[in-house]
């Protein structure tokens, strides 16, 4: 990236997210591991986890922020691109297991051996390489959402149409992934994993780690999304977004705009699975519920879209939230106060919490400069003073 | 795209026994009509007459059931898609004013240039002068230099339209059409559009659909009245204005 590219894409809120991204990156790990357990500034394991959880959600608010705020495209099944790159970080998770699994066997993972499976199946192959599996993270996701996005934007499928496609693709990869013969593990998905990359997932040394590496992976997704949406080609989504027909007569190809940002979008929803999945321990076929893609739209409309950092922040807040009430006695009515945050936000916040703040902020500035202004005016007519 | 042996018109736009229908409504009724290069040419004609959808076929938005258009006598339009066409060299303003709203005045035009369209291109992209000169000098030439940071969206619907022809002239077409650019303006802005497009004129070919009579008149062009999707009277506007059929159909009595 170029130093012009990154003074271009930094604005003021900008630069405080990722300021407050890498501080806790650093800062959190630190005093989970250096400090005394039971010190008052030492933060507990499982906080650590948790914290990592959000990091991963907010890249995946990010990702659809990216194509929802700027590219005007509402895709209600970017969750299946957060599990595909979850259950490719799976396999390879499984495949470290080898003989330590309950069943001993060096090759197939615990279910493939209770399913009676003769041998590993071909699609299982290259697993046990990292790099494989890394780079299966991006491939996987990219590849489905630029084969779906060749074919819906081509033939011009856009608003409720395209979101109600996107959430049949889900739904079809859930039941799909539920099937004990797909090869996947069935309802149980994958699970007791031991270890990445030779250390041990429950460790706390990993876990802090893997949420240092999940802030790491917010901030280069945050700057790639600055990029692009300050990017000519950011303006180009704008206008697609703004008036479609019109972009197209001005000579932009539109389909090939949707299809790049769509299949970006994909890779880091993909990142994000990937980097959630050793941090919970589990990825199974839930995780495609066309429900947890609505709730990470939902996320991004509180935060505020078209502004990556608020997209970050819904993903945040709502997530915390939802923590705190679902351990509490209001745990039962968690989806009815989603519902209505949801309802809330969008009659009396639509630009979402950022999006409103910078509107707030913006009309201030113009007032100040309007009293400013008229104050000029008055000094310059105003009564001469008297003589002393 | 298709290009076929040489030249068969000399004509910059030929349309020949062009038909389309939707649902069994005959829109377009073997419409015939040419454009030399250079020409600037007003379309006028009562609504539902296919002036719009006329547009449409020209700019491949919609796709004739039958019949012939050509560009600059060799590239079939029929066959292309809105992109293809754009990138030839046609330029459309839509009825309603259509800009970038959330986007500056500037941005608006930076969009229009007809430089490099491409994913990557726009990608990559890095001003240089000559586009920064040639947005200069369409923000002059449409009166909108001191507004070149205000948003699109606070314009005044006169000032909208003229942004739009200003995005046309940045795309810098071979032949610009240039649907109803006065609906809604003073007669001040009308007189001054008249002039503005009398000035394009000089190097671009233009088709303008228009239903204000003063402002056709103003242009002092040839004038050709639709009417149920065909061709109803062609010639100077006092010989299609006199035409007993365009009196009964459009003018009234």
């Amino acid at each position: 990236m170029t130093p012009h590219v990154l003074t271009r894409s930094l604005d003021r809120s900008a630069t405080i997210f990722l300021v407050v991204v890498a501080g806790l990156g650093v800062l959190i790990p630190l005093s989970n591991l250096l400090l005394p357990a039971g010190s008052m500034f030492q933060v507990p394991t499982y906080l650590v986890a948790l914290f990592g959880k959000y990091a991963c959600y907010a890249i995946l608010a990010l990702s659809i922020d990216l194509i929802w705020g700027y590219c005007g495209i509402l895709s209600l099944g970017h969750g299946a691109f957060f599990a595909l790159g979850g259950y490719a970080m799976g396999m390879y998770l499984m495949r470290q297991i080898g003989s330590r699994g309950v069943y001993g066997n060096p090759i197939l993972p615990d279910f493939m051996v209770f399913l009676n499976y003769p041998s590993l199946p071909w699609y299982w192959y290259g697993f046990d390489m990292f790099w494989f599996a890394a780079l299966m993270v991006l491939v996987v996701p990219g590849l489905l959402a630029f084969c779906f996005g060749w074919l819906a934007f081509r033939s011009r499928v856009t608003g409720v149409y395209l979101s109600i496609i996107t959430q049949a693709m889900t739904y079809a990869l859930l039941l799909a992934f539920f099937r004990n013969d797909f090869g996947f593990g069935g309802n149980n998905g994958l699970t007791d994993f031991k270890d990445i990359l030779g250390f041990n997932v429950q460790a706390d040394g990993t876990r802090a780690a893997l949420f240092a590496l999940s802030c790491l992976a917010l901030i280069v997704t945050f700057l790639i999304c600055r990029a692009v949406v300050t990017s000519k080609l950011g303006k180009v989504l704008i206008a697609i977004r703004d008036a479609e027909s019109r972009t197209r007569f001005l000579g932009y190809r539109v389909e090939s705009y949707k299809l790049f940002v769509f299949t970006l979008s994909a890779c880091m929803a993909g990142v994000a699975g990937a980097l959630y999945v050793p941090q919970v321990g589990i990825i199974n076929p839930s995780e495609f519920a066309p429900g947890n893609s609505i709730e990470a739209v939902i996320w991004v409309a509180v935060g505020g879209r078209g502004t990556l950092v608020g997209a970050a922040l819904g993903a945040v807040v709502v997530n915390y939230a939802k923590t705190y009430f679902t351990s509490g006695p209001l745990a039962p009515y968690w989806l009815f106060m989603l519902g209505a945050l949801f309802i809330l936000v969008t009659l009396l916040l639509p630009k979402g919490i950022v999006g409103t703040f910078s509107a707030w902020r913006a009309s201030r500035k113009e007032t100040q400069r309007a009293n400013a202004e008229s104050a000029d005016l008055e000094d310059g007519v105003g009564e001469p003073k008297p003589a002393e | 795209m298709s290009v076929m042996e040489g030249r068969t018109t000399s004509a910059l736009l030929y349309l020949d026994g062009v038909h389309v229908s939707f649902d069994g409504f005959h829109a377009i009724n073997n419409l015939s009509l040419t454009l030399e290069p250079g020409e600037m040419r007003a379309i006028i004609g009562p609504n539902g007459a296919g002036k719009t959808t006329m547009m449409d076929i020209i700019t491949g938005k919609t796709k004739p059931d039958e019949g012939t258009v050509l560009f600059d006598g060799m590239t079939d339009l029929t066959r292309l898609d809105e992109t293809r066409i754009a990138e030839l060299g046609i330029g459309r303003k839509f009825q309603k004013p259509t800009v970038f709203e959330s986007q500056t005045i500037e941005d608006n035009l930076l969009l229009a240039l007809n430089v490099d369209h491409s994913v990557k291109g726009t990608l990559f992209w890095r001003g240089s002068r000559d586009e920064a000169e040639r947005i200069d000098r369409v923000l002059e030439t449409i009166r909108l230099r001191d507004a070149r940071n205000r948003l699109a969206g606070s314009l005044s619907h006169g000032q909208k339209q003229w942004l739009e022809i200003g995005m046309l002239l940045a795309q810098d077409p071979k032949l610009l059409l240039v649907d109803e650019p006065v609906a809604g303006m003073t007669d001040v802005e009308t007189h001054q559009t008249a002039e503005l497009l009398k000035e394009i004129n000089k190097e671009k070919t233009v088709m303008v659909v228009e239903h204000d009579m003063t402002f056709v008149r103003e242009l002092g062009v040839k004038v050709t009245c639709l009417h149920e999707g065909t061709v109803l009277a062609e010639g100077t506007i006092d010989q299609v204005s006199s035409n007993e059929r365009v009196i009964e159909v459009y003018l009234g009595r």
